[in-house]
């Protein structure tokens, strides 16, 4: 998932090799994580697909099973990392993941503490920011959650700026030896105020914290063990309305020819060559956009501060 | 480029200030944002004087400063705040607000609340009472203060502070203070581009290090610098490109603390020579593109004169031995015929378009097929109608999936013992957002 040197870079626009990582691209919502093997098939409702044949190919190709059916084959990115990982905990999402990550200023060289590692959704967008140089120190008190997520991080690319670790950062505070050397902490735990007076000796001075939460009770306490070393204490909520566009007929009054969507190809060419829209626009189809009728309505509460200079 | 560059050591996060750096300051708990650049000449002006920011030289990022009675008269001294809670404050805050029973039925306005007149305030800044004095002094004169709220006699004594002892915080530029800056202070230069979107827009087209990310950045360089500062110092590149032949300004960039190294990797190259066929770039030089390129315009946010000379910036820096006349090197060179080929050849990784007066699609169909394949793109957009015909125009003709528009929300909250609320002032409106991921069209 990294471009850790000039000579993976190219990998990117490059081909799919054996023991890859590939997304599998049915539709928007409709996404899997595959380790290419040459010898094994993917089988879904488009029929069968041999790995084999979609190696040497590029990332971004679409391919075709025996019946016919297609699939695309994406190159992984953390973004579409967190669409199809399999979810051990509630997941942190693109709008807290990107707005957190640019807030706590995270970048390449950061040495970021995080708790708990949960799915590692957001780690791997922390290790996409501090990689090369930076490192991700991630803990999460469940045994087996954490060696998940070891492996997780092995296959996308991204083990080499990660380390997971097993402990109770709420009882035990994160370890001495990140005494004073974090650029950032992220906490997303249950009580969040036991582990502000470890997150303060971890963190360099004006260095940043995010504490998220999904109950405004758990901000609250936050906030009130935050005052003593932190400044800039800042809550906030990050939402994301989305829209669904269609092309269809606005018909005045008068016609009624039903709404057609999906119109034939050659109107594209004429919306194109600009002006010809104008003349009949009661009948030539527009294209209109509007918020889907479901979206999430609250993922938690991000609160940031950022640790008083003292010296 | 195919070179590891990568230097484990450079530092691209510095704590501390240095003569010649770019620093945000922040006035009175962000009344007033002011960009300077600290040399021993520039000056801040607070009220009716000008304060050298001299003593602001040496100091960490995040220390707060206050003016007070030096040996040279007035001038900004380093504040350090307590970290022990005030104990009182701290029993007060969750029992006493609760049962608080006052309220202000009592106050009356009339003016007539406070003794002192500014005659006497004058009086005692001419003998040089410190500020903090002259706020206890306005507080034991004040016939009310007693009669408030816990919470309005703190709204009173901040309200006091930031009058007679003004607060000078010293901010680090990054892409988040620059951005909040900008937002606040001037959001039409940065196209209206609120912190989350463009935090979307980085996360969407998969910036990180090593990658070579192709721009359209007319948002005066605050998308080049948040690029470059995600890109850090390795073997990427920013490319930012413009149609014509001038290129777009990017000043914002220079407010970004940016070494060498990082400088180095923001290139620009006009869409011409990035599609033209041969390899190459165009001979076409114009006079306004060195002028414009070399012009050191400044960034005058409010009454601050900036000294414009950033060979001061970079004096500190080793002058690297490519750089010509032992000049180093400016953010936003000409990319490199090398680089050029290398992008034709491989496909830039990634794509981003801040353009708010440029039609989406006219710019969509020419940079996509610039991109490799996989490659993931955003768009950002004030309007939504460009975005939707863009998306449409893209998916009839089959060339990215995963499309999407969205729009980031954003609400900041209040949040006090027993006083939480989302607060009263919000951005209603944070731009739009077109991603999706180029495919391979061939097969």
């Amino acid at each position: 998932m990294l471009c850790s040197d000039g000579k993976k870079k190219l990998s990117f626009c490059g081909s799919i090799k054996d023991g890859d990582l590939v997304i599998v691209y049915e539709k928007r919502d409709v996404m899997k994580a595959v380790k290419v093997c040459e010898t094994s098939v993917l089988q879904n409702r488009f029929g069968v697909f041999k790995h084999s044949d979609w190696i040497g190919k590029p990332f971004g190709s679409k391919v075709l099973s025996n019946k016919g059916g297609f699939v695309y084959l994406l190159a992984p990115t953390p973004e579409l990392w967190t669409l199809v990982l399999s979810h051990r905990t509630q997941i942190l999402y693109i709008a807290d993941i990107s707005f957190l990550i640019t807030y706590l200023e995270i970048v390449p060289g950061s040495l970021v503490l995080e708790s708990g590692t949960g799915s590692g959704s957001l780690t791997t967008s922390l290790a996409r920011a501090v990689a090369p140089t930076g490192h991700v120190y991630t803990f999460d008190f469940h045994q087996q959650r954490a060696a998940s997520a070891r492996e997780d991080f092995q296959s996308t690319g991204v083990g080499s700026v990660v380390t997971v670790g097993v402990r109770d950062i709420q009882g035990e505070g994160f370890p001495d030896e990140y005494s004073g050397l974090a650029d950032s902490v992220f906490l997303d735990l249950p009580q969040p105020w036991l582990a502000i007076l470890s997150a303060g000796k971890m963190l360099k001075q004006d260095g940043t914290l995010c504490s998220f939460s999904p109950c405004i009770e758990q901000v609250q306490r936050t906030c009130e063990a935050l005052k003593s070393n932190f400044r800039d204490i800042r809550t906030f909520e990050v939402l994301l309305r989305t829209f669904e566009v269609h092309e269809g007929k606005m018909d005045s009054c008068q016609g009624n020819e039903g709404l057609s969507v999906g119109s034939p190809p050659c109107k594209r060419r004429q919306r194109s060559s600009e002006g010809s829209t104008v003349q009949d626009s009661s009948s030539s189809p527009t294209i209109k956009a509007r918020p889907c009728a479901d979206a999430r309505g609250h993922t938690g509460y991000l609160t940031f501060s950022r640790l008083k200079c003292l010296s | 480029m195919s070179q590891n560059n990568i230097q484990s050591n450079s530092i691209q996060n510095p704590r501390v200030t240095w003569e010649g750096c770019s620093v945000l300051l922040d006035i009175n708990d962000g009344d007033r944002l002011v960009f300077a650049r600290l040399t021993a000449g520039s000056t801040l002006k607070i009220g009716s004087k000008n304060f050298s920011l001299r003593p602001l030289i040496g100091c960490p990022f995040g220390s707060s400063f206050q003016i007070e009675n030096g040996t040279e008269g007035l001038c900004l001294c380093r504040f350090v705040p307590s970290t022990e809670v005030d104990n009182n404050d701290q029993e007060k805050g969750g029992s006493q607000i609760m049962e608080e029973c006052r309220d202000n039925r009592a106050i009356v306005d009339n003016n007539e609340a406070q003794t002192l007149t500014s005659g006497d305030i004058d009086e005692m800044r001419r003998q040089g009472v410190k500020g903090d004095e002259i706020i206890e002094a306005l507080i034991a004169n004040s016939a009310t203060y007693e009669k408030k709220t816990t919470f309005s006699q703190e709204k009173y004594r901040i309200k006091k502070q930031k009058k007679y002892a003004p607060r000078v915080l010293l901010r680090r530029p990054s892409a988040r203070s620059i951005c909040e800056a900008y937002f606040k202070k001037y959001p039409h230069r940065i196209g209206f581009l609120r912190v989350d979107a463009l935090s979307l827009l980085l996360s969407l087209a998969n910036v990180t290090a090593n990658s070579d990310i192709l721009l359209v950045d007319m948002v005066g360089g605050l998308l080049t610098g948040a690029v470059a500062e995600r890109l850090g110092a390795g073997t990427g590149y920013v490319c930012n490109t413009y149609l014509g032949s001038t290129p777009y300004p990017v000043e914002i960039v220079r407010t970004f603390n940016f070494d060498n190294e990082i400088c180095k990797r923001i290139v620009r190259a006009p869409l011409r020579d990035l599609c033209l066929e041969q390899t190459g770039t165009s001979e076409i030089i114009d006079a306004s593109n060195a002028e414009l390129n070399g012009q050191t315009s400044s960034i005058n946010m409010e009454e601050m004169s900036l000294p414009s000379n950033h060979e001061a910036v970079d004096s500190e820096t080793i002058i690297s031995p490519q750089s010509k006349m032992g000049k180093p090197p400016k953010a936003g060179e000409k990319a490199s015929e090398e680089a050029i080929k290398s992008w034709k050849e491989n496909g830039f990784s990634s794509l981003i378009i801040a353009a708010p007066d440029a039609d989406a699609w006219s710019l969509a169909k020419d940079l996509l097929p610039l991109l490799s394949y996989s490659a993931p793109f955003a768009i950002y957009h004030q309007y939504l109608q460009p975005l939707a015909t863009c998306m449409h125009n893209l998916q009839q003709g089959k060339m990215a999936i995963g499309l999407q528009i969205s729009e980031p929300w954003l609400r900041e909250y209040q949040v006090l013992p027993s006083r939480t609320h989302p607060l009263m002032q919000m951005s209603a409106f944070g731009g739009y957002i077109l991603s999706g991921t180029k495919i391979c069209s061939s097969s």
